[in-house]
């Protein structure tokens, strides 16, 4: 109702300027005002000033937001080893970014304020000056040359992963309309194969059940990781493109259907660790005020009010993927070693759950042997079709 | 002059004299002439425009009271869609959808490249008509059926195209992982192909143009920069918008035919699909190899529109000109290698991120040498602040601002934690979407007397500009801070996740500037087609500008100019030489005895 009663306002001031500029028309027909429709002195004088109040706007919108809002960003109290640098270089960045933006702007503007047109007075004529286009094309050539090698150097730490000889904990992160699994690759480190034909009744993520690797693979729904061991995330999805968004840890990649991506990086912090650093603590104290005020204006409409909220890493869709794309996500926990593998020791591997299963898994092997040629048919017919 | 030319002269006359007696159906709907066609371009990108923005207000709407009800929603989008005003989640991702289809290609492709581009490029260049007045006609014509094909997708039953505007499948081949991506998705993919045919015969016109029909003394160096802008974004449309085409064939095939190019092992609704062997990776790279140019193709006759008006609004030669030509070129070129740079975490070979992010942060360069020259040529200038040059220096500003964040989102390491958040959304929306239609609005304060023989008024046009250039800062400035805070693009609420929920209260300032930028848009239509009726009478040339199109009567006819075309002498930016009376020279002036000449 609010919302109505401000759109309804914003209606009523655009009509009340409309009018007043009709009105400010009309005075001046009949009068001697000059009526050519092209800038006279006065708009000059009045736009220059705007224009250098515009400047000013700037400049508080800027620190408006930065003071306000600067709090948000995820630039510092990273949760993964590599978040440091990327963090370093993104406020290299900023600053450089700040420096340039504030510099440009207040020229442009000073400018467009300082020459506002006068009857009388001349342009200087002005056309070329290759000194000076030398020096404006040199040194953001240089500055960004800085930059993309720092670039390029972080970039090259983060994606370059060395499997054979790293000591690495191999996890599947698996995608599918709208929800997330995890598979752990046990104790062999190794996953089993997968392909989404295989996918059956339990087998939610088409493990290959013959595949001997495929054995002691364990299925979580939550994402538990250890502190200070890297991981080596291997993305599958079953439909459309999603994309795994962890912002806590300075990781994303896309999960593509039909191939398995990849992204590493070490946690660093427990989810405990996070929640009680000093940052979190306000920010979560400060979304329990919101989430208590909205409660009260529930609670007042006689409506359940919202629980308060503590901090959990999360895993994010962040690609388009269907109708429910705004809530796939999936709880992350960070935890000192020990606990992880105990919580890791509870979970039954792929192998328990089958035999668990005894009686339908027979079928189902059968069922993918057969189910291995008929997709071969298929598939066949559909191209000759 | 040469007998050669006064027979053609000769011969247009005559056509002249034909001409008249056209009927209304080849004057104002069939036309071959380059500036109905113009007119004709621009009106259209304006109601599509109308409809663009309108459905960008809806959905800041839903963002920012996500758990309220709007009557305005069940009116706009029906009770399927909306039923007691809460807008479901599949037609928030439609509309995101659509708006950014028709921003991208039907207002800012379009309706600027072909407003400007038409009525400009003969006039500018001292031509008669575009080369092929016919090609041009169809080009509009298949403009115009594309964007009534893309309307109509809006009220097929299973709902218009809802995969963002980039169309990645699997998500617009299967009708079964989104309901958009039925008869919406088809009709989408026959609108852009229609209207990839459109914007090529344009951009082969424009071209052709260019090169062959420039009058007596016009040389390449002698070229307005709008013109050098034209002909270089028709280029990259050619070179370009071919691969789109492919893309959108192909998944064509795909979907309709069962052909595997962007599709594998898919596991859908309880099934599995036959596909195999296909890449949704190939179609992003396909996409972006048009995607990323189109930006440019965007922005290009922006900046081109604005180093013209702002040289003559500063009375000023505009400066390095010879730089500003390369870094168009430069920008052109560099444009079509860095498409990688969408794809940083695609998937797709971490070294080739390496290469993309090189090249993309290489664009920074002619960009800045582009800032800077503007901001050079309004030194010492004697500013007319005219509605025109407001939306110039606008462009400029935003143009660094937006720009500047990209050094941010080009470097792959930086962009693993913002991409696809809403920091992107305020980057692109600056640098290209605003810059663009300011580039846009600017072109028609500038040049409606020549479209319209008629003045836009200028006190309306000041208000549009300021509360516009207020409230697009107060859109998109705070939209970095929640994009870095994390918050993903195309999530149809927020409420999901709680530790969102301190980023809401920006999210409601951001539509309330958004509201009321988008109400004050009206004033510049009813402007707009106001005075194309009661506007003050226009001048030959109002601007004091140097340039061909100035010389031409303000009545339209056929052919331009009624006697012989006008010959060139000198660059179009003689804008207060010492040793003339007047602070312009136009282009048909001849050189003085001792008068030197800087460009030729």
């Amino acid at each position: 109702m609010t919302s109505l009663l401000v759109l309804v306002v914003i209606a009523l001031v655009s009509i009340a300027i409309w009018q007043l500029t009709k009105i400010f028309d009309l005075t001046q027909v009949g009068s001697n005002v000059d009526n050519s429709q092209v800038a006279n002195d006065n708009d000059n004088n009045v736009n220059g000033y705007l224009m250098f109040a515009f400047l000013i706007f700037i400049y508080l919108t800027t620190i408006f937001c930065v003071v306000e809002y600067g709090h948000f960003p995820l630039m510092s109290n990273s949760a993964a080893e590599h978040g440091a640098e990327v963090d370093r270089l993104m406020w290299i960045s900023m600053i450089l970014i700040f420096f340039v933006q504030t510099i440009t702007q207040a020229l442009l503007h000073y400018f467009s304020f300082k020459y506002r047109g006068k009857k009388g007075t001349t342009a200087l004529y002005f056309a070329d000056n290759n000194k000076l286009e030398m020096i404006w094309s040199i040194i953001p050539a240089i500055t960004l040359a800085g930059l993309i090698l720092y670039g390029l150097y972080a970039w090259t730490n983060i994606m370059f992963v060395d499997e054979e000889n790293e000591d690495l904990l191999i996890v599947e992160v698996y995608a599918k309309q709208f929800g997330w699994e995890v598979r752990y690759a046990g104790d062999d480190n190794v996953l089993g194969k997968a392909n989404v034909r295989y996918i059956e009744g339990i087998n939610t993520l088409g493990v290959d059940a013959a595949d001997p690797n495929a054995q002691d693979d364990i299925q979580a729904n939550e994402l538990h990781l250890p502190k200070g061991k890297k991981v080596m995330f291997k993305f599958r999805s079953q439909d459309v493109l999603h994309s795994a968004y962890m912002p806590h840890f300075r990781a994303q990649m896309n999960c593509v259907p039909g191939m398995v991506t990849q992204f590493a990086f070490t946690p660093n912090k427990t989810t405990e660790e996070m929640r009680n650093s000093k940052e979190m603590v306000e920010k979560v104290a400060e979304i329990n005020r919101i989430r208590a005020e909205k409660s009260k204006a529930l609670n007042a409409k006689g409506e359940e009010g919202l629980d308060p909220y503590t901090f959990d890493y999360l895993l994010l869709c962040n690609k388009i993927c269907g109708s429910s794309h705004y809530n796939m996500q999936m709880k992350i926990v960070v935890s000192e070693p020990n606990e992880f593998k105990a919580w890791l020791k509870e979970k039954q591997t792929f192998g328990q759950v089958l035999k668990a299963q005894q009686q339908p898994v027979e079928v189902k092997q059968e069922v993918n042997d057969t189910l291995s040629t008929v997709v071969d048919t298929s598939s066949l017919a559909q191209v000759i079709r | 002059m040469s007998a050669h030319d006064h027979a053609h002269d000769h011969d247009h006359g005559h056509e002249h004299e034909h001409h008249h007696k056209d009927t209304f159906i080849t004057k104002y709907i069939f036309s071959i002439d380059h500036k109905m066609i113009a007119k004709q371009y621009l009106i259209t990108g304006l109601i599509m425009g109308i409809i663009g923005v309108g459905m960008s207000l809806l959905f800041r709407m839903q963002l920012a009271w996500p758990e309220e009800s709007f009557q305005i929603f069940n009116i706009l989008l029906g009770d399927n869609y909306a039923p007691n005003g809460v807008m479901r989640n599949d037609i928030y991702l439609a509309l995101v959808t659509i708006h950014g289809t028709i921003m991208v290609f039907f207002v800012l492709t379009a309706g600027l490249s072909g407003t400007f581009s038409n009525l400009l490029i003969p006039l500018q260049i001292g031509a008669r008509d575009m080369a092929s007045g016919f090609l041009n006609m169809i080009s509009y014509w298949l403009f115009f059926l594309s964007s009534v094909v893309m309307i109509c997708s809006l009220f097929v039953e299973s709902g218009p195209a809802s995969a963002g505007w980039t169309i990645y499948p699997p998500l617009s081949a299967l009708p079964q992982a989104i309901p958009g991506s039925g008869t919406g998705m088809t009709l989408w993919l026959v609108s852009m192909a229609i209207f990839i045919a459109s914007s090529l015969m344009g951009s082969l016109n424009y071209v052709v143009t260019v090169i062959n029909l420039r009058t007596k003394g016009m040389s390449m160096t002698r070229l307005p920069l709008t013109i050098w802008a034209f002909f270089i974004t028709a280029i990259i449309g050619i070179v370009s918008f071919p691969v789109l085409l492919s893309a959108a064939l192909l998944l064509i095939f795909d979907r309709s035919f069962g052909t595997s190019f962007f599709l594998s092992d898919i596991f859908i609704a309880g099934e599995v699909l036959h596909y195999q062997g296909g890449s949704p990776v190939l179609f992003e790279h396909l996409f972006w190899f048009l995607g990323h140019p189109e930006v440019y193709i965007v922005l290009l006759p922006a900046l081109g529109i604005t180093s013209e008006i702002i040289a003559t609004n500063a009375r000023k030669p505009i400066f390095g000109y010879r730089a500003m030509i390369a870094s168009i070129i430069a920008i052109a070129f560099l444009s079509t290698i860095v498409w990688g740079h969408h794809m940083f975490i695609s998937g797709m070979n971490p070294f080739l991120g390496s290469v993309f992010t090189f090249t993309t942060l290489l664009i920074a360069i002619p960009s800045a040498v582009k800032a800077f020259n503007y901001i050079t040529t309004l030194w010492k200038g004697n500013l007319q602040l005219n509605p025109a040059m407001l939306f110039s220096i606008g462009l400029v500003s935003t143009f660094i601002t937006g720009g500047l964040t990209g050094i941010i989102l080009g470097d792959s390491t930086l962009d693993i934690n913002v991409h696809d958040t809403y920091f992107v959304v305020a980057h692109f929306h600056l640098v290209m979407g605003i810059s663009a239609l300011y580039g846009m609005f600017a072109g028609i304060y500038h040049w409606y007397p020549r479209m319209f023989g008629r003045m836009l008024n200028k006190n309306l046009g000041y208000i549009h500009f300021w509360v516009t250039a207020v409230c697009a800062y107060g859109v998109f400035f705070p939209m970095h801070f929640i994009g870095m805070a994390g918050l993903p693009r195309r999530y149809y609420t927020n409420t999901a996740f709680p530790l969102f929920d301190d980023l809401q209260n920006v999210n409601v300032i951001i539509t309330m500037f958004a509201l009321i930028g988008g109400a004050f848009q009206l004033v510049f239509i009813w402007n707009f087609f106001h005075s194309m009726f009661y506007g003050k009478k226009a001048e030959m040339n109002p601007w004091r500008s140097n340039t061909l199109e100035w010389t031409a009567p303000v009545e339209h006819i056929h052919g331009n100019w009624p006697g012989a075309l006008p010959e060139v002498h000198r660059w179009p930016y003689d804008y207060s030489k010492p040793g003339h009376d007047e602070d312009f020279v136009p282009q048909t002036v001849p050189m003085g005895k001792d008068e030197e000449q800087l460009h030729h």
